[in-house]
């Protein structure tokens, strides 16, 4: 008799396992649902899947009654916007700031420090702040964003920095190059698969503090809508909704992992294909 | 007095403490061009102390070490190529890019300055010199493979390259060959030995491995603490017990038995 942490399951046995918790999730669903339902018709909270298909047709494929646009497109739009921006604004500062504080150490002392206060201060509770300076538009969203994983990224890039081998860059050093010429062809491109990674890290949280702030002060977006019908109990739009969130963050973190591999083939070769 | 009866590395009383700790205490010596020096001794003799103040990444605490007659820069510098056990490639580029990139690192292209790239018929030039540095450490084959792709003993060989392309005056090798298997070593030993004599190389070698410093070696350092005090070990540094002239070629044998007859403490 193998032991069980020798036994391994066969492909299609690691697929069929990998689906089994859903299953179970939609079965639970649906008797839990036809219970409710079966008591009170009315019920609002465990709508039924022909609801559900109501409610995605009304956000998805008929223009809004009242202004005349695909709702969900709209919101999709509205966040996918804020969210890029502040994404790609923390990737950018996270890079420029994390390589200079590890590779110059007259950037890391004065920036180093004040890096770690701003890590630590909780965003949400600088959001009226960021309201109160920015106005209620969209600049105040894409702060907050900034605000909550740009700390983190930098961190994590001036790590990855500090951890390249210090032989490498006597080596550089010895081929002539000059600071900048380091930085730019010894230190970056190493650098890039790992702000990838970081960002794919930092993802989640950026949603987080993206519907945060739409739920509180916004006129579309996809953390609006769930708030706004959340006062009708609109559990049929609100559970498509984050269906369709999870859907747009599953398909983000794949095409940064997809990016990575197909740019920097010489990292994921090294990692044995263990960074997924 | 022509340029080569001049000594290329003078080293004047060098003294190198940490604090109260005493590593390295009164090295006097001159190499001259063309000399392939092995180091060995025991660990924590200041062996790679040494190879650092050579680099440039640590300074002397006294004294001096003069590379044609000028003070070394206290920097790493296109003068001192390096080849480390490991780590010394970068893993980012192809084996050829590795080997251009000493090229591209230049001071008077303006595209290199501001991106550390060569563009056009300055980067086929370095692309060609690469090519025929591969082509000498017999790695033509392998030019447009990432180092991971490459064994250790290519991989050794690829640092080798890529220090070559700088022409260094001299060229350090912290035990190039002590993460590799005998047999492919001694296929490094014929490789070093070769490139050594073709190019006129002045080598510094650190090595664990007595036999390959007397068997690649025109001369030999065994770094050791003579004065020991037992109340306090920091207090006295290590410095060069022997220095002997090696005729290179021959296994050493004789030699190894002459200094083990001596009691030498070499690990």
């Amino acid at each position: 008799m193998t032991r069980i942490i020798n036994r391994q399951p066969s492909r299609y046995g690691r697929l069929a396992l990998g689906f089994l918790p859903f299953v179970i999730l939609l079965l639970v669903y649906i008797v839990a649902s036809d219970a409710r339902l079966a008591e009170n018709s009315a019920d609002k909270l465990l709508p039924s899947f022909q609801s559900f298909a109501d409610a995605v047709v009304r956000m998805g494929f008929e223009p809004s009654k009242r202004t005349g646009e695909y709702l969900l497109l709209n919101d999709t739009l509205s966040s996918l916007q804020r969210l890029m921006m502040g994404v790609g604004l923390s990737a950018f500062i996270g890079l420029v700031i994390g390589v200079g504080n590890g590779m110059v150490p007259y950037m890391r002392s004065p920036l180093s420090p004040l890096v770690t206060a701003i890590s630590l201060i909780p965003p949400m509770a600088i959001l009226p702040i960021l309201f109160i300076i920015f106005g209620l538009g969209e600049l105040s969203k894409v702060v907050l964003i900034v605000i909550g994983i740009c700390p983190i990224i930098i961190r994590d890039i001036q790590l990855r920095t500090d951890d390249l081998p210090p032989e490498q860059l006597i080596k550089a050093q010895t081929l002539g190059g000059s600071s900048w010429q380091i930085i730019v062809r010894v230190v970056l491109p190493q650098i890039m698969p790992r702000l990838i990674e970081a960002v794919r890290l930092t993802l989640g949280s950026a949603w987080l503090f993206l519907i945060a702030a739409e739920a509180i002060a916004a006129t579309d977006g996809l953390g609006y809508r769930i708030f706004l019908v959340r006062r009708y109990m609109a559990m049929d739009v609100i559970l498509p909704y984050v269906l369709w969130i999870t859907t747009l963050a599953f398909a983000m973190d794949w095409s940064l992992k997809r990016v990575s591999i197909l740019l920097f083939p010489w990292y994921h070769g090294t990692q044995g294909g263990g960074h997924d | 007095m022509t340029k080569s009866e001049k000594p290329i590395i003078q080293i004047k009383n060098l003294w190198k403490e940490y604090g109260d700790n005493v590593v390295l205490e009164r090295i006097n010596l001159d190499v001259y061009e063309g000399e392939f020096v092995s180091i060995v001794g025991a660990s924590g003799c200041g062996k790679t102390t040494f190879l650092n103040l050579m680099l440039g990444t640590e300074q002397p605490s006294r004294g001096s070490i003069l590379l044609d007659e000028a003070p070394l820069d206290p920097e790493p510098s296109t003068e001192r190529g390096i080849v480390f056990q490991k780590y010394s490639v970068f893993p980012h580029m192809t084996a050829l890019e590795n080997v251009m990139l000493g090229e591209e690192f230049s001071k008077t292209s303006m595209s290199s300055v501001a991106m550390g790239r060569l563009i056009g018929r300055a980067k086929e030039d370095a692309r060609e010199n690469a090519m025929a540095i591969l082509e000498q450490v017999g790695l033509s084959q392998a030019a447009n493979k990432y180092p991971s792709e490459l064994s250790g003993g290519m991989q050794q060989r690829l640092a080798i390259a890529q220090a070559l392309i700088k022409k260094p005056r001299i060229l350090l090798l912290d035990e190039p060959f002590g993460a590799l298997d005998p047999g492919i070593r001694k296929d490094m030993h014929q490789l070093i030995g070769q490139l050594w004599q073709e190019q006129k190389l002045t080598v510094f070698m650190i090595t664990h491995d007595l036999s390959e410093g007397f068997l690649l070696g025109s001369r030999l350092w065994v770094f050791d603490k003579t004065r020991q005090d037992s109340h306090a070990p920091e207090r006295f540094g290590a410095h060069i017990t022997f220095d002997i002239p090696l005729s290179t070629g021959k296994s050493g044998e004789e030699e190894l038995e002459r200094l083990k007859a001596t009691e030498l403490d070499v690990a």
